[in-house]
């Protein structure tokens, strides 16, 4: 097949900006589940509700800018209430028992949005500010699509200096790793268990608040990135946060490339690479064996 | 009561014939019991695996989605000619499913072997919705015959749901026996063994792999059966067989019935499909309430239905075993 650059550098743009969605929705996932052996299967509904949050808060508010602060704020705090008044009662129980509860979690928030917000999903534009497409000299790419790339970034830089550079970070670093030595320094790990799950929820909702001038919002868009963000942290080892942006930016390119080269596979070769990664470093790219097991 | 409970936990296939040889009659329409019936022998699949190994699939429509094409194939489109070949060719084509996924999956433990299961369902699902040349795709594999079987000269036909509920009644009823004969051999124990403490099954010396790896099996061949039955049942095989929604069903059927107990699953399957019949009828949003419920049972009941009601009989202590 002859495919030219010019077909295949736009393409990995566009690999990319998926890859970020993966990104941010994998690294919260893999957040959560490094501190807390959960994994939270409602990270899908979490990322459509930001999604529709956005439409809502863009009819209320009438400026994008705002509506992107807020829908992921909104979520987090959704997730602050999820974490203490559903997943806490969970603890010491079987790690199978949280995923079971947010399983059917996302199971009503799905059917939820579609009594409130109806069956066929609905459209938003990217603000006008970002409407065009932006010439980058070798190609034109649509502008709102690099933004989402750069918040991203942003948004990774800000959580790796969280992590890294602040008592909290540092806390949260060592929790994951010894929860019993870090109770034993006196440190209240509940409060850390329930600001890690509300900011891993709030990074799903600003994952959907990004997707919706792309993909739109429906009530059915988390179900396969949920799945697909599982595959991510499969690869990437879980628990790792660098390895959940790596499998992540990976993921979207195989998606991006498959699409262009042989699109009824693109969907299947996620699952195939995982096969593959399973195959030869069961533990994924940056995994730990055993952790958690 | 006491003595009831006693001849139940005694002889459990018998009261599960007994049981199910007047079900269609307790139920608003037949072909409900026999979906109940049917369902049913999907969950208890699951449950051989979730229940009683201790390991959650979330992805157990794969092998119920490859038994109903399995089946449908085979009488749609190889037009083998007779129901027990094309039945019996569904839970082989799960069984091969199950082999080669539990492979792939048993390398992971804990929370990501429900991961990995989900994601291989997926990975079938993608495969059947865009080989539509095979599968039909989207429409789904129709053109499935539902023919009449002979027996000893007889010749039976099964349209008719009464007819087709007792064929399956027959079937599932048979699959009820030997999953009880599974459950109390030495490897049904060891079973238990390796969910209540694996490593220390390891240490007794079991292969502790190789038994999940069987238990996957045998899990799928069950459910890979039900998928079969529900092909004929159908005439149809929709490509949401292999949908991740169908394992969903199955995990909250099995829970809200009772993991790990023998009646379980059907007390479950019996318990959603009539529950979203009835709601069904007042609003599309079903699955709201159902999932509700679900989070409730999984905050409040993890025992299920059966499970709960079988901590509270009479001679439980006594015996020491769970119906």
């Amino acid at each position: 097949m002859d495919v030219s650059l010019a077909a295949i550098l736009p393409q990995i743009f566009t690999g990319l900006v998926l890859g970020m969605l993966f990104v941010l929705l994998a690294i919260g996932l893999s957040l959560i589940f490094g501190l807390m052996t959960v994994v939270n299967f409602s990270h899908g509904a979490l990322y459509m509700l930001g999604a529709y949050c956005t439409v809502f808060l863009l009819g209320f508010t009438r400026n994008f800018w705002v509506a992107l602060v807020i829908a992921p704020l909104m979520i987090g705090t959704f997730g602050l209430l999820i974490e203490r008044f559903l997943i806490r009662r969970l603890y010491g129980r079987s790690p199978d028992d949280p995923l079971l509860l947010t399983f059917g979690l996302s199971l009503v928030l799905v059917e939820a949005a579609k009594l409130i917000w109806g069956k066929i999903g609905l459209t938003l534009d990217p603000p006008k500010e970002l409407g065009g497409a932006l010439n980058l000299g070798f190609m034109a790419f649509p502008a709102y699509r690099l933004f989402v790339i750069a918040v991203t970034i942003a948004v990774l830089i800000a959580l790796w200096a969280f992590l890294t550079r602040t008592n909290v970070g540092l806390i949260i670093r060592a929790g994951s790793r010894d929860p019993l030595m870090v109770r034993a320094l006196g440190i209240d790990l509940n409060r850390i268990w329930l600001l890690v799950f509300g900011i891993g929820c709030a990074l799903a909702g600003l994952a959907g608040a990004l997707a919706g001038p792309m993909r739109g919002a429906y009530a059915e868009m988390g179900v396969t990135m949920v799945i697909e963000s599982f595959v991510v942290i499969v690869v990437g080892g879980m628990g790792s946060l660098l390895g959940a942006v790596v499998a992540g930016l990976l993921m979207g390119q195989v998606v991006g490339m498959t699409t262009l080269f042989a699109p009824k596979l693109a969907e299947i070769m996620v699952f195939v690479v995982m096969a593959l990664v399973l195959l030869v470093r069961p533990s994924g790219i940056f995994g730990e064996a055993g952790l958690a097991e | 009561m006491a003595a009831l409970s006693a001849f139940v936990n005694r002889h459990q296939v018998i009261a599960f014939g007994a049981f199910f040889a007047v079900f269609p009659f307790l139920m608003p329409y037949k072909a409900l019991a026999s979906q109940v019936l049917i369902f049913g022998l999907f969950a208890l699949g699951f449950n051989l695996l979730y229940g009683y190994t201790g390991l959650l699939s979330f992805g157990h429509a794969a092998y119920y989605g490859l038994g109903a094409y399995g089946t449908g194939l085979a009488l749609a489109k190889l037009k083998v000619g007779s129901i027990w070949l094309g039945l019996a060719a569904g839970p082989a084509l799960a069984v091969l499913g199950g082999a080669a996924i539990g492979f792939f999956c048993l390398r992971r433990r804990g929370i990501y072997f429900a991961m990995l299961t989900l994601a291989f369902a997926q990975l079938l699902y993608f495969i059947a919705f865009h080989l539509a040349d095979v599968t039909g795709g989207d429409d789904g594999l129709r053109g499935i015959p539902l023919l009449p079987i002979h027996l000893f000269g007889w010749k039976i036909d099964l349209e008719g749901s009464l007819a087709f509920y007792y064929f399956s009644f027959v079937i599932v009823w048979l699959a009820v026996a030997v999953l009880k004969r599974i459950l109390d051999s030495p490897f049904g124990a060891v079973l238990q063994a390796i969910r209540e403490n694996g490593d220390r099954a390891s240490a007794c010396g079991y292969d502790v792999n190789r038994v999940k790896h069987l238990s996957f099996v045998f899990s799928a061949f069950f459910a890979g059966l039900a998928g079969g039955l529900d092909a004929l049942r159908l005439a149809v095989v929709p490509v949401e067989s292999l949908y991740w929604v169908t394992s969903g069903q199955v995990v909250i059927m099995t829970l809200l019935g009772g993991a790990g107990t023998f009646f379980g699953p059907f007390v479950g399957a019996g318990t959603y499909l009539v529950l979203g019949d009835r709601l069904a009828v007042f609003t599309e949003r079903w699955p709201l309430v159902i999932g509700l419920i679900f989070m409730a049972f999984v905050l409040f009941l993890p025992k299920g239905i059966w499970g709960t009601l079988v901590d509270r009989l009479p001679h439980r202590q006594a015996a020491g075993v769970k119906p």
